[in-house]
């Protein structure tokens, strides 16, 4: 059980923010933080793992607190035992993913259990290779190993996937959610990609200019209930098309682009980056054979 | 033409000396400097690179009216535990190595402050303190940082003529060193053995630069 209630300043672009968030998370449970960049989101895990130190707060895990401002108590980054991969891959350049994975290990015992992670993440014949010469992909899997080998009790991913294409991304979300089902390590993912969102987690925080704003299973942030549409999609407005009464929207539906028709009413509030649902009701659709 | 080996010899000890204090040293001290949010570090960081700016003789003067006997740190180390600085080998030894402590911290400092943060910080969650996150991630990775420091400050400190020649003075076989027999012999209008001094520390001072640049082609020059 994490319980956290942290503030703490942030420099962004529109000027001073307060990340101002209270917020616990159950044992052994996936959450993932919504929200765009410059909202606060890697701020909080740094929080959590202890490499940014919150003006004033309280953090508490498993019932050890790991920070606490009135009482000056500040675990350092070493003692918390977290798990945490970074955006940008952080695999030691001089070491071979064997020793990468070595440097992780606490005793013996971890260090036994590295051949059989190998093997699990299909990383076989490439322990020898510096991490410059294995692709985004691997190096991401060498960095989940690397980070849950000496059994963190929080596992804190930071946009791990944003730097792969779609199938190393697919791939790799696979991988979390073996791994996950295993471990069932509490585990904190941040996204701004709404289909990774709905497809690791059950439950989401939205965060925006540094506070929580919805929180929920992802269909229930996500998805506006009162329609009852048969098929619903998640997408972005990539362009907007004036065309006599109507607008044609652009979006950008996962892989695909898309158009769409859309009426001035509709259109209100709506621009270029915003997210849309697009919902489909009271027709049959076609089925083909693929 | 008579000549000595001395002066040549006594120069490469010193050298040798120097570097081995420098990078003790320097390290720390480079470390510090470039982590530290202390505000007093531009003081020191400053202070570190002031001999690249002043006359040696600067340097060289303070150190002599310092340590000198009628002064009261020279006179303490003299008296009570028997250690002269002032024209002797020490003395050569004091000097230089605050004569070249820039071109051992400067390079240093650069490879610990282009290294990338995110790395130590992944050493750090994985549970590693920062002494073993120095020894086994950021120095194997700032290898051409630390052999530039290394070199630059050998190299600086065959070459130096002017802080030595204050506190050591020219006393054969203890502090006359390759830079200031050159000097002697020329005074002594013996020209071919200062010729013969001179070529000797071109060809060692260009040699060990041109080892140090090839074995560092592949890196970015900080120097």
């Amino acid at each position: 059980m994490i319980k956290l209630r942290i503030k703490n300043e942030m420099h962004t672009p529109q000027g001073k923010e307060w990340l101002d968030l209270d917020l616990s998370i159950a044992k052994g449970e996936f959450i993932t933080l919504f929200g765009q960049s410059g909202a606060g989101k890697t701020t909080f895990l740094r929080i959590l793992a202890g490499l940014t130190q919150p003006q004033e707060g309280f953090i508490e895990v498993d019932g050890e607190i790991w920070f606490d401002s009135q009482k000056r108590i500040n675990l350092p980054i070493q003692q918390r035992k977290t798990g945490f991969i970074f955006q940008e891959n952080c695999l030691f350049p001089h070491m071979t993913v064997r020793e990468n994975l070595e440097y992780a290990c606490a005793d013996k015992k971890e260090q036994g259990s590295i051949e059989e992670w190998i093997v699990a993440m299909g990383l076989k014949g490439l322990e020898g290779q510096k991490p410059d010469k294995i692709s985004g992909g691997q190096k991401q899997r060498v960095a989940l190993i690397r980070a849950l080998i000496s059994r963190p009790k929080i596992l804190l991913l930071d946009e791990p996937l944003s730097d792969l294409d779609m199938n190393a991304r697919l791939k790799l979300q696979d991988e979390i959610i073996r791994v996950y089902q295993k471990t069932r390590i509490t585990t904190v993912l941040v996204s701004h990609d709404l289909a990774e969102v709905f497809r690791l987690s059950k439950k989401v925080f939205v965060i925006e200019r540094g506070k929580i704003t919805k929180s929920g299973s992802p269909s229930e942030v996500f998805v506006n209930n009162d329609l009852s549409g048969k098929f619903k999609f998640t997408g972005e407005i990539i362009e907007i098309q004036k065309d006599g009464v109507l607008n044609i929207l652009t979006l950008s539906i996962g892989n695909n682009i898309t158009k769409v028709v859309a009426s001035d009413e509709e259109m209100s509030g709506l621009t270029i980056g915003s997210r849309v649902i697009v919902a489909a009701k009271a027709f049959n659709p076609i089925i083909l054979k693929a | 033409m008579h000549y000595d080996l001395q002066p040549l010899i006594l120069t490469f000890q010193l050298a040798v000396v120097v570097t081995a204090i420098l990078f003790v040293l320097g390290l720390p001290l480079a470390y510090w400097i470039a982590f530290s949010q202390n505000r007093f570090k531009y003081v020191v960081e400053s202070l570190v690179s002031m001999p690249l700016v002043l006359p040696p003789t600067v340097i060289g003067f303070y150190l002599l009216i310092t340590f000198s006997p009628q002064y009261f740190l020279g006179h303490f180390l003299q008296s009570y535990l028997g250690i002269r600085v002032v024209f002797s080998f020490t003395g050569l030894v004091i000097g230089s190595v605050l004569f070249s402590l820039p071109f051992m911290v400067n390079p240093i400092k650069a490879g610990l402050q282009n290294f990338p943060m995110s790395l130590m910080e992944a050493s750090y969650v994985l549970g590693k303190s920062p002494w073993e996150t120095l020894r086994r991630v950021i120095l194997p990775n700032i290898k051409p940082a630390l052999l530039t420091g290394i070199v630059m400050a050998f190299a600086h400190t065959i070459g130096e003529f002017g802080v030595v020649l204050m506190i050591g003075g020219n006393i054969p076989g203890q502090t006359r060193l390759a830079s200031i027999a050159i000097y002697n012999e020329v005074e002594a209008l013996n020209y071919d053995t200062a010729g013969l001094y001179a070529l000797i520390l071109v060809l060692i001072s260009f040699f060990t630069l041109l080892i140090f640049y090839y074995l560092n082609r592949k890196t970015v020059k900080i120097f």
